[in-house]
């Protein structure tokens, strides 16, 4: 089909997609298979699971079956995934198959009707509310017939036919959306800054963070990966309101499979005519290029991100100047990150009033978590602000495994802070975790039990920024390595009371004077877990003990005298050959064993030796 | 105007100011590291990494947060606390974790008693390391002649990024590395003796601590003394003179011509002889090389070539320029030349015996002694350079009491000079010198006025258009390595016409040099000093250099006339292409 040189012209390529390529978003006459094909699908082996699907479906010649690839599905848990939707309404799911039981899922399951093992009811997304991810799963993100045919480019169509630029800004204003990278900050608001500050050459910048470089956080990604177009739509719509002509993408180059799939959707969406000259027929120009990071975490921070962009070390500028003033090439430049982008074309086609419906009142729509840890489902949930931890870690999340307790909740990445149980039921919302020392960051959720030592988690956290600090001011240079010392110290047992009471002042220290968010936050980790978790840090440097058992350098390993009886197992597979006998005699006229406290390294190597269970760890 | 509460004290302070800005001019002091505002050369360094400035600003609702008052601007009704326990706090910390990553080898560190980070922790009472820990590792760069990158004792303050970028545009120094290894870098980690430095040493002249010193000579110098077989000879650069006097506590811009003189006799030195002698001679045959370019229509403009790190600068930077500077040997260069030749003969002196001693206000001087092309029949034209710092320490090694030395003259037949060649340490003043020699020999007689403000100042660029004899010399003048960039483009690009340009890599000229006394941002002392070198111009009688009466001898007995066969195998050097990185 030719370009999309109107709205009349963009709703005929919608009907056109959903006759043909497209039919399995409304046609529920036939058999849909989706295959999770984001990364964490196809490291899983989606991609061999998805071929031998449709291979077995031509040799068997089964009508009416159709094998979509999709994007992150969101349920890590159980990948590789096949979500089947049934003519009948009904939705199964096939998890954790390899390609030989996809084989099975067409010859048994499609074909004779039996479930096998593999196929699992429809658990449904329970309390979730999907927005940012509402195409997740359901569209095959490398062709834009799909998007389309759900609406997509319907938003930027009507911003450009039928709202002024300040209609834009008003209706983003309206909505409440708040950016969700981590710092809350109001998206319409940032985009107004944009819109009124003109620089001489009348250039500016729309710029789209997708460095996400908190470990184990993946909702960029996923987003990516699953609905690019929506991430390019929403560019689009943001440099028509700001007055932008060009937009960036600056992305983790460890992300390839998404920098694959935003090429695919800008080389198509080029392609529409839906980005380029002209877009729909309008006066209004925009251009999406891709640049790829080099693998720091602070370019993360925008300014940061915007000099990695210009060529120059990754470190933050000074503000002010503000990106809106002074942005890429000191222009202004608006900059959001990838999960908000992809709310702004729901906003804009439903309409500010549906989304302040979603969430809280001061924080409206919903936010995407990355669920790690100890919980029974891991993976990407969208939830409303304001649904509690609790609902969170047990309702969606499937509660702990193993039936052990919830400890702790770690929100915000590496420089979020450590909830405690007890304060399980706050909702969750910016200003709502912030108050109780940790934060939404940017949206990492990781689950810690009875098993997890809080020092340790606290040093774990620490030493991500201690590494990648960009080195640019004092207090996180040097007051971080610090404040790691001063861990390392307490969980080898070398910690005194003075040190708690240094780790406190010196956290507080670097909160209040670091250059960039990632300085200031760094601390919070630490701060957080002395706030809550005192006793623990008491037992390490008091007690010498790690209540929790995680420390080893503050473990005991000890032969029980009453039941040694003197068998050389445990001294013989000892690397470091510090188990002894001793002048007692056990059991068969043997001699007793004793653990040399000075030499164990605390392996645990004797432990499972021992056919008494004699040695036991304290 | 904006009305500000400081310390509880309402005041009205002028807009667009920093906070420090309106304190320092409030009698408020808050104390700074990484901040350097040198706006007249634009070396201004607001980077905001030291968190040392640290100061409470509180917010209407009682509220309150610190921010660097380096790099925050006031605003109308902005409440600023700089002393209060979590400000104070804040900042004892920062210099504390400072202390906790920084070499404790203070007693044996060139900067000790002159390092800002030293006076930090004395002002802010640090008694002990309580964050030691683990240190950043780094190899020292000892590399280059000229100057010692140590990166362990760097503080991250960017001010050598900021100069070499932004005000040198040599742009050899980044921060590279990421976490407590950060460190200011060169590019692929190439040595400095394989970068694009110049050695101009200005780097040196802003590190608050011992990161960037001088490489020093002061070690073989001494040995050289005490070495009976050796006659050892000193000659002092022009800008010495104005600036030795302050490391003695001196008012800045003393002049201490007969002091240093008397000084360096007493150090050991068999003769003490004035570069200045040597800056005639140079005016001898640049004045010379120029009026020859004019006339026979040879390539214009005619670049000086005194300052050694310019003349790297343009080997790097512009190596299709290489015909236009002089073929010039600097004064030092020259006075090596004829030291171990002319006055070899006069002195009986075996020239192979004869050690040559540059005192310069300069550490590229150490670097271009050591330029092969520099040399005579393999023999260097210098055999050491000191810097006036150096000079200064050996002084007091040797507990000579400075302040109390009569004034003495240098010796006889290489220590005569005139005032153009005092001037030669300042912007502007080897052309002017040039002038005065160039525009009497085009008149037909030696001219009346000899002063030409038009050239004098500090402005980076300049230019002024004077009649020597029938023709308009058209004249440019650039100080500070950035500003030589600008006119070398212009003129590479044919943007501007001129038929004589004087450029200096220092801003200020000599008299700034990367070896002088430290003198923090107080540019005021780079005017003084340059004052106190037109000061002694005037006193002189003689103003311009073909009137000198021991360069005439010198042509007379040994040079026969200026660009002559024995001129150009002494005096006159050739310049090589270099690489950009």
């Amino acid at each position: 089909m030719a370009k999309v040189k109107s709205i009349s012209d963009l709703t005929a390529y919608k009907n056109a997609a959903l006759a043909g390529d497209s039919k399995h978003i409304v046609d529920s006459s036939i058999t849909r298979l989706y295959v999770g094909m984001a990364t964490c699908g196809v490291a899983a082996g989606a991609a061999d699971v998805m071929a031998a699907l449709q291979e077995e479906i031509d040799k068997n010649g089964v009508k009416n079956t159709i094998v979509i690839p999709t994007g992150c599905i969101g349920m890590c848990y159980a990948e590789p995934m096949v979500e089947i939707r049934h003519p009948d309404g009904k939705t199964v799911f096939a998890s954790g198959i390899n390609a030989d039981d996809a084989r099975k899922v067409v010859t048994d399951y499609l074909m004779q009707k039996q479930a096998g093992e593999f196929i699992k009811p429809n658990v449904g997304y329970g309390k979730q509310v999907r927005v940012a991810l509402r195409n997740c799963g359901n569209i095959n993100p490398e062709n834009i017939c799909d998007y389309v045919a759900v609406g997509g480019y319907e938003a930027l169509a009507k911003c450009l036919t039928s709202m002024s630029r300040e209609g834009v800004i008003e209706e983003m204003k309206k909505s409440g959306l708040r950016g969700r990278g981590g710092a809350g900050f109001p998206t319409g608001v940032k985009w107004e800054f944009g819109f009124k500050n003109n620089s001489p050459s009348g250039k500016k910048y729309i710029l789209c963070n997708a460095d996400e470089g908190d470990p184990g956080a993946f909702m960029d990604r996923a987003i990516l990966e699953g609905d690019p177009h929506s991430v390019l739509e929403a560019m689009a719509i943001a440099g028509y309101a700001v007055g932008a002509d060009e937009g960036v993408i600056y992305t983790r180059a460890e992300y390839p499979l998404a920098v694959e799939r935003l090429n695919i959707a800008i080389g198509q969406a080029v392609e529409k005519g839906l980005l380029g000259e002209g877009i729909m027929g309008t006066d209004f120009n925009f251009t999406i290029s891709i640049s790829m990071g080099a693998g720091a975490f602070v370019c993360g921070e925008e300014t940061a991100l915007i000099n990695s962009l210009q060529g120059q070390r990754g470190e933050p500028r000074l503000r002010p100047p503000f990106p809106a003033q002074k942005g890429l090439w000191y222009e202004p430049t608006v900059n959001n990150n990838v999960e908000t982008y992809a709310m702004v074309p729901a906003i804009i086609a439903k309409g500010a009033d549906w989304f302040r419906t979603i969430g809280t009142e001061r924080t409206p729509g919903t936010k995407v978590f990355a669920l790690a840890g100890k919980i029974n489902n891991v993976g990407l949930i969208e939830v409303p602000i304001g649904t509690t931890l609790k609902e969170i870690v047990y309702e969606v999340g499937g509660g702990l495994p193993g039936g052990k307790a919830l400890k702790s909740i770690q929100t915000g990445g590496p420089s979020g802070g450590c909830i405690p149980v007890e304060l399980q039921d706050t909702p969750v919302d910016f200003e709502t975790l912030n108050a109780i020392g940790s934060m939404m960051g940017s949206g990492g959720m990781v689950v810690l039990d009875e098993d997890d030592c809080m020092v340790n988690i606290a040093k774990f956290y620490l030493d991500f920024t201690v590494e990648e600090s960009c080195g640019k001011c004092t207090p996180c240079r040097i007051g971080n390595t610090r404040l790691y010392e001063i861990l390392d110290k307490i969980t080898m047992g070398h910690g005194t009371e003075q040190d708690l009471v240094e780790l406190r002042q010196l956290g507080e220290v670097i909160k209040d004077t670091s250059l960039c968010g990632l300085g200031n936050s760094a601390p919070n980790p630490v701060l957080s877990t002395l706030n809550y978790f005192m006793d623990e840090y008491k037992a390490h440097v008091i007690d010498k003990k790690c209540p929790a058992g995680a420390c080893t350098d503050l473990l005991t390993y000890k032969v029980v005298p009453a039941k040694c009886f003197g068998c050389t197992l445990c001294a013989r597979v000892c690397p470091v050959n510090c188990i002894h006998t001793v002048d007692e005699i056990v059991g068969n006229n043997k001699k007793l064993h004793v653990i040399d406290q000075n030499e164990c390294i605390k392996c645990g190597a004797c432990v499972p030796k021992c056919p008494t269970k004699a040695i036991v760890v304290e | 105007m904006a009305n500000i509460t400081l310390n509880n004290v309402k005041l009205q302070v002028a807009d667009g100011i920093t906070v420090l800005e309106a304190a320092r001019a409030n009698g408020v002091n808050i104390p700074t590291l990484c901040h350097m505002d040198m706006a007249d050369i634009k070396m201004i360094n607001k980077v905001g990494t030291c968190r040392v400035c640290m100061v409470e600003v509180v917010n209407p609702n009682g509220s309150s947060w610190l921010a660097p008052a380096c790099a925050t601007d006031i605003w109308d009704g902005m409440v600023i606390n700089t002393n209060t326990p979590r400000a104070i706090k804040a900042r004892r910390t920062m210099v504390e974790l400072f202390i906790s990553n920084h070499p404790k080898d203070c007693l044996a560190c060139e900067r000790n008693r002159n390092c800002e980070l030293q006076d930090l922790a004395a002002d802010l009472n640090i008694r002990d390391d309580r964050y030691a820990g683990k240190m950043s590792k780094h190899t020292k760069d000892t590399s280059s002649r000229s100057l010692i990158r140590d990166p362990e004792k760097c503080v991250l303050c960017r001010r050598c990024e900021t100069m070499c970028n932004e005000v040198q545009t040599v742009g050899v120094y980044s921060a590279v590395n990421r976490g407590l290894e950060t460190t200011i870098g060169t590019a692929f980690d190439f040595p400095m003796l394989d970068t694009a430095c110049t050695f101009c040493g200005q780097c040196i002249s802003v590190c608050p601590t011992g990161a960037l010193t001088q490489i020093s000579n002061i070690g073989e110098v001494w040995s050289e003394i005490n070495n009976p077989d050796k006659v050892v000879i000193v000659q002092t650069a022009p800008a010495v003179r104005v600036a030795l006097g302050e490391e003695f506590n001196m008012p800045v811009g003393t002049r201490v011509t007969g002091k240093m003189v008397a000084a360096l006799r007493r150090l050991g030195f068999d003769h003490v002889y004035d570069t200045d002698f040597a800056a005639d001679l140079t005016i001898m045959e640049e004045a010379h090389e120029l009026i020859d370019r004019v006339k026979n229509g040879g390539t214009l403009p005619m670049l000086t070539s005194c300052c050694p790190a310019w003349v790297k600068f343009i080997e790097h930077q512009f190596p299709t320029l290489l015909d236009i500077p002089s073929s010039c040997k600097s004064p030092h260069e020259m006075f090596g030349a004829i030291a171990k030749t002319y006055l070899a003969e006069k002195l009986g002196v075996d020239p192979g015996k004869m050690v040559v001693v540059s005192i310069m206000p300069c550490v590229a001087k150490k670097y271009e002694a050591a330029r092969e092309e520099l040399a005579n029949d393999g023999n260097a034209n210098v055999d050491y350079v000191l810097t006036t710092r150096e000079m200064a320490s050996m002084l007091r090694e040797a507990g000579i009491n400075f302040n109390s030395l009569p004034d003495e003259d240098f010796d006889k037949v290489m220590g005569e000079s005139s005032g153009a060649s005092v001037i030669f340490g300042t912007t502007g003043g080897v052309i002017e010198a040039a002038v005065r020699t160039a525009a009497s020999w085009l008149g037909g007689e030696t001219i009346k006025n000899v002063d030409f403000k038009e050239l004098r100042g500090m402005e980076g660029i300049r230019e002024a258009t004077v009649k020597a004899g029938e023709v308009e010399l058209k004249i440019g003048i650039a100080h500070g390595l950035g500003n030589a960039r600008t006119l070398l483009e212009n003129i590479r690009d044919g943007k501007c016409q001129y038929h004589a340009i004087e450029i200096m890599a220092c801003p200020g000229g000599c008299v700034g040099g990367g070896g002088q006394p430290f003198y923090g941002n107080d540019r005021t002392i780079i005017a003084a000093r340059a004052k106190s070198l037109y000061a002694e111009d005037e006193a002189k009688q003689v103003r311009c250099s073909h009137e000198n009466a021991e360069i005439k001898a010198l042509y007379a007995e040994f040079l026969e006339k200026p660009g002559s066969h024995k001129a150009h195998e002494l005096l006159h050097t050739q310049y090589v292409k270099r690489d950009k990185l």
